[in-house]
């Protein structure tokens, strides 16, 4: 019998409804692989009760013949920003750690109400602030995959989302949730050989998610497969009266409208992401993609997107200057950390606690955040990068007068190793260069896996769509999906 | 309109005055600005906050629609431009009462832009004492929590359940000259507020606050440096502040010094202000477009349905006292000061027109003498407000009816009157009960003037003799011998005609 934890999403919820097995086997089955992963400090929290408890749930409806919510039977990891009712939720920070939510984000909640279980909380970058996960309060994720060749060097899994890149790589869920403010789902998906997409700004609420940056936070599932992309994303996405931005549209139904015929699609190609000193590798793979979604049945043209250089100089204004006010609630006043020394005042209270619960790249975030915005640079720095962010998606508006949708890299490199680039904010935040003009613009963009480096390292490809059109996305991933025939896995040393 | 005259006399000459208002009014909503919470006044500490107020991580905030509609009519109230777009910024800093380490407000886009207000100086002489202040601007925005620092020894305490209350700030520009000035433009925009149901005016209870700029220069010349002081809670402190402050002012100039600019406080029981901070450590509160709100986009059917809404105002309503019901400028100033007030004097003319089968205007000016002398008078002496007033506008109403028709003198209501304040019973059962109808019938009253006359011969003499003066005494003496039930004109009549 197959390895219930080599399913996929479609094929556990398939195979439950089958009777081919029960829920709790499924359940047990990534319980073990979690419990026996702990190498990998992919969760923060482990929740086997919660998935146990789901999956009960699920046998029983089951049997009592009632109706079963689209993800019923279906374990899954919940990245740590998302509030979990009564489960603890950090953000991977001190300063929330031991903080239990009494109330349930939306999206998780939808999840829930679909009938998924929580095999636990994913570790992340701090705050989601980070492309390593190298900034979690409770530890580096590992990758668990390592170079050919003999070299045991810890890689890193991406970020932010690095605890569920990591996870589902190594088979501890089917499936998770990711956030994505600069390319924090599709940075660690290419990092890990799996997929993700972040939907367009407004198709998931984003009340209950601990914010970063509230004009390019999105939530987002990741997956091995396409299919289970849309298959999540169907039910995480949808209006929600309390978040102002949300959007009040119907949700469509992803799964079902799944084609891999590009035949009348056009692809561009925008030349700015070509820059001298790509990567070889990564330019191959992206010349292969090209001529996959050609096989496809698209035709391909260039583009230009010319404000591409002045997208990632535009997000570390903005994204750090809303963090820095979006931040200013952890104060020690109410809940989370409070440091408190002898004798102190109120300044000298809110100095502790922020010093001992943020960690060094949240900080220089929140300052940089706090120099943009203050009186003499606001213009210079902030406003501009509005007018910037204006341009970038006006960029984008003409490119998607010639095409449908955008073929480029997601990530400049294949995963790098712990600690390699942590010494320098600028070369880390230089992996974010293919994935930030889409947030910027609230586009959905997804990442999809496209083969292995020379290293045996996972690589993959990014398409961008027009916004709300994440059918055509999911429909490009897919053609490239079946044409990759990307089956490779980390080989188990954890 | 008028200039101002009120000077202050330095020893370097005489000075003028500049002040500009900065209110804060909480709007009337049964809900905060952002989460829905409830709003109830005087409720236990942190019994009105919601996850959002309390700054839970992942809480978003959503416009509570009903807030910005208020503040739309207050604006079409005072004439304003009303912003079809408007945007919510973040205001940034620290302190224990402001859960989100910021406070949403509206600084770049406000939702309502200029308008103004016309106060009177002399409500006896309106027309020459007019004079037009103009409002920068209105804006929406949160409230704070509050801090509690005598509930422990070392510790402070903090209560949110004002935090997110929705406040309007309504900006005034520096148009006011003197405190008089000062004070009504803030009791004007009480009354506004008040008619138009967007704030109940509560100074004692801080819905309705001002921070009160003021500055001094010779006059003629360029406006001098200001201070600001915070938070004063009645009209009578906004004077008050602005005298001791203009003064404080110019006897620092006039000994050669500066004015700073800077925050003040006010001490109501020394009746002095206290530097409270400097423009150096002034925070930088780092505004910049709240990310989590979208734009405010207004349609015309919103904006319209927001001027079907509005009352007849105040100005409006007191030229129709004055023209159409042929109020003297003093009564119509004084009954359309308070909404509360014009709703219960129109309930009184509406009812008694009604009963006596008269107009509006036929009654209107006996009813407001009674209202504003006897009503007023009794209400004050047994400490209770128009609110709470024993005697309804329907029996007030009946009360004057009964003295139109005739059936009772003016005398004899004022003890029905008081028989109503004291029982509650309704004017016509007491007349009727206690046997208090005015008689006209002449035989009884002839009787009583042929017995007066005959009792007093000596002083039927003198009359008689000239002294015209006397003629009072017989009326009073007949009015007494009938217990003041004689038609007062009856008797006249019948007093004339026995002393013939």
């Amino acid at each position: 019998m197959t390895d219930l934890t080599d399913l996929t999403v479609a094929e556990i919820r398939d195979g439950f409804r089958a009777g081919d097995f029960s829920a709790r086997e499924v359940a047990e089955g990534f319980n073990a692989n979690v419990a026996a992963a702990r190498a990998l400090n992919a969760f923060i929290v482990e929740t086997p009760d919660k998935a146990l408890e789901a999956a009960d749930a699920a046998d029983k409806a089951k049997a009592a013949g009632e109706t079963l919510g689209a993800l019923a039977g279906v374990p899954i990891g919940m990245k740590d920003l998302f509030c979990t009712e009564g489960t603890q939720t950090t953000a991977a920070s001190h300063m929330l750690e031991g903080f239990v939510p009494t109330y349930e984000s939306t999206v998780s909640g939808k999840l829930w109400a679909a009938g998924a279980g929580m095999l636990g909380k994913l570790n992340l970058d701090q705050f989601a602030m980070g492309s390593s996960n190298e900034t979690s309060y409770f530890g580096n994720v590992i990758s668990p995959w390592r170079r050919g060749g003999g070299d045991n060097a810890a890689l890193a899994p991406g970020g932010s989302s690095g605890g569920s890149s990591s996870a589902i790589s190594a088979r501890l869920c089917p499936a998770a949730t990711g956030t994505d403010t600069g390319g924090s789902i599709r940075q660690p998906a290419a990092f890990t050989g799996i997929s993700g997409i972040k939907p367009t700004y407004g198709r998931c609420s984003r009340w209950g998610i601990v914010a970063f940056a509230s004009s390019l936070d999105q939530a987002g599932p990741m997956a091995r497969t396409v299919r289970d992309n849309a298959i999540l994303l169907e039910v995480m996405s949808g209006f929600d009266p309390k978040d102002s931005t949300s959007l009040d549209l119907a949700v469509p139904q992803w799964e079902a409208g799944l084609s891999s015929d590009l035949r009348g699609k056009t692809v561009g190609i925008p030349k700015e992401y070509r820059p001298d000193g790509l990567n070889a590798e990564i330019s191959a793979m992206w010349d292969r993609g090209i001529a996959w979604l050609k096989d496809a049945g698209a035709e391909v043209v260039e583009v230009s997107l010319p404000h591409t250089k002045y997208a990632l100089p535009t997000y570390y204004i903005i994204a750090p200057a809303e963090a820095s006010s979006n931040l200013a609630r952890y104060d020690g006043v109410r809940y989370g950390q409070r440091d408190l020394p002898d004798g102190a005042g109120l300044q000298d209270m809110y100095a502790a606690t922020r010093a001992a619960g943020f960690g060094p790249e949240v900080k220089r975030r929140i300052m940089i955040g706090t120099y943009v915005l203050s009186a003499g640079f606001y213009d210079a720095y902030y406003t501009q990068a509005q007018k910037v962010r204006a341009l970038i998606a006006r960029d984008f508006e003409q490119a998607f007068e010639k095409c449908d949708l955008l073929l480029t890299p997601t990530a400049p490199s294949a995963s790098f190793a712990l600690g390699e680039k942590q010494a320098d904010p600028l070369a880390m935040y230089l992996n974010d260069v293919f994935t930030v003009p889409a947030s910027l613009a609230g586009l959905p963009a997804m990442a999809v896996p496209g083969g292995l480096d020379s290293a045996g390292l996972p690589i993959g490809l990014q398409i961008i769509g027009k916004a709300l059109d994440e059918q055509t996305v999911l429909n490009a991933s897919l053609a490239i999906e079946e044409r990759a025939g990307f089956t490779a896995r980390p080989e188990k040393w954890w | 309109m008028t200039e101002s005259t009120y000077r202050i006399q330095g020893a370097t000459g005489e000075w003028e005055v500049v002040i500009g208002l900065e209110v804060h009014a909480q709007v009337t909503s049964n809900a905060k600005l952002f989460s829905g919470a409830a709003t109830a006044f005087g409720a236990e500490p942190n019994t009105q906050v919601s996850l959002v107020d309390a700054a839970m991580p992942g809480m978003l905030p959503v416009p509570n629609m009903e807030c910005i509609r208020q503040a739309v009519r207050t604006g079409m109230a005072i004439d304003a431009q009303i912003n079809k777009w408007s945007r919510f910024d973040r205001k940034n800093y620290f302190y224990a009462d402001l859960p989100q380490g910021y406070q949403i407000s509206q600084l770049y886009h406000p939702i309502v832009g200029e308008g103004q207000i016309e106060i009177v100086l002399d409500e006896k002489n309106p027309d020459a004492s007019k004079k037009v202040i103009g409002v920068e601007r209105i804006h929406v925005e949160q409230d704070a929590g509050k801090l509690m620092h005598d509930q422990h020894p070392t510790s402070s305490y903090v209560d949110l359940n004002r935090s997110g209350v929705a406040l309007m700030e309504i900006v005034s520009k520096p148009d006011m000259r003197s405190p008089a000035e000062a004070g009504a433009y803030l009791s004007k925009l009480r009354t506004i507020l008040r008619y138009v149901g967007s704030c109940d005016g509560n100074m004692d209870q801080g819905s309705m606050r001002a921070d009160v700029n003021v500055s001094v220069r010779k006059p003629g010349e360029e406006f001098g440096t200001r201070t600001e002081t915070k938070n004063v809670n009645s009209v009578r402190f906004v004077m008050a502040v602005v005298e001791h402050e203009a003064n404080r002012q110019v006897d620092v100039l006039e000994a050669g010094g500066k004015i700073v600019q800077e925050t003040r406080l006010y001490d109501p029981d020394r009746n002095e202000t206290r530097s409270m901070r400097s423009k150096e450590d002034a925070h930088d509160y780092r505004y910049f477009p709240d990310p989590d709100l979208l734009p405010l986009e207004l349609d015309d059917a919103f904006l319209e349905a927001c001027r079907q809404s509005l009352p007849e105002l105040p100005d409006a309503k007191r030229a129709r006292y004055e023209g159409d019901l042929g109020l003297s400028a003093y009564n119509a100033a004084t009954l359309t000061a308070d909404a509360d007030t014009a709703r219960w004097f129109e309930a009184l003319l509406t009812e008694g027109a009604r009963i006596q089968k008269k107009s509006e205007g036929d009654v209107a000016k006996a009813s407001a003498n009674w209202l504003l002398s006897e009503l007023y008078g009794a209400l004050n002496r047994i400490g209770k407000s128009l609110e709470d007033s024993p005697v309804s506008p329907e029996e007030g109403a009946e009360l004057l009816a009964l003295v139109a028709d005739g059936t009772i003198s003016g005398t004899i209501a004022k003890q029905v009157f008081e028989i109503m304040l004291e029982t509650g019973e309704k004017p016509g059962r007491i007349v009727e009960e206690k046997g208090l109808k005015q008689t006209s019938d002449t035989g009884a009253i002839e009787a009583a003037v042929a017995k007066v006359l005959a009792d007093n011969g000596d002083k039927v003499e003198q009359y008689r003799g000239g002294k015209e003066a006397l003629f009072g005494f017989f009326v009073g003496q007949t009015m007494k011998a009938m217990q003041g039930k004689a038609n007062p004109q009856v008797v006249n009549e019948l007093v004339k005609k026995g002393l013939g």
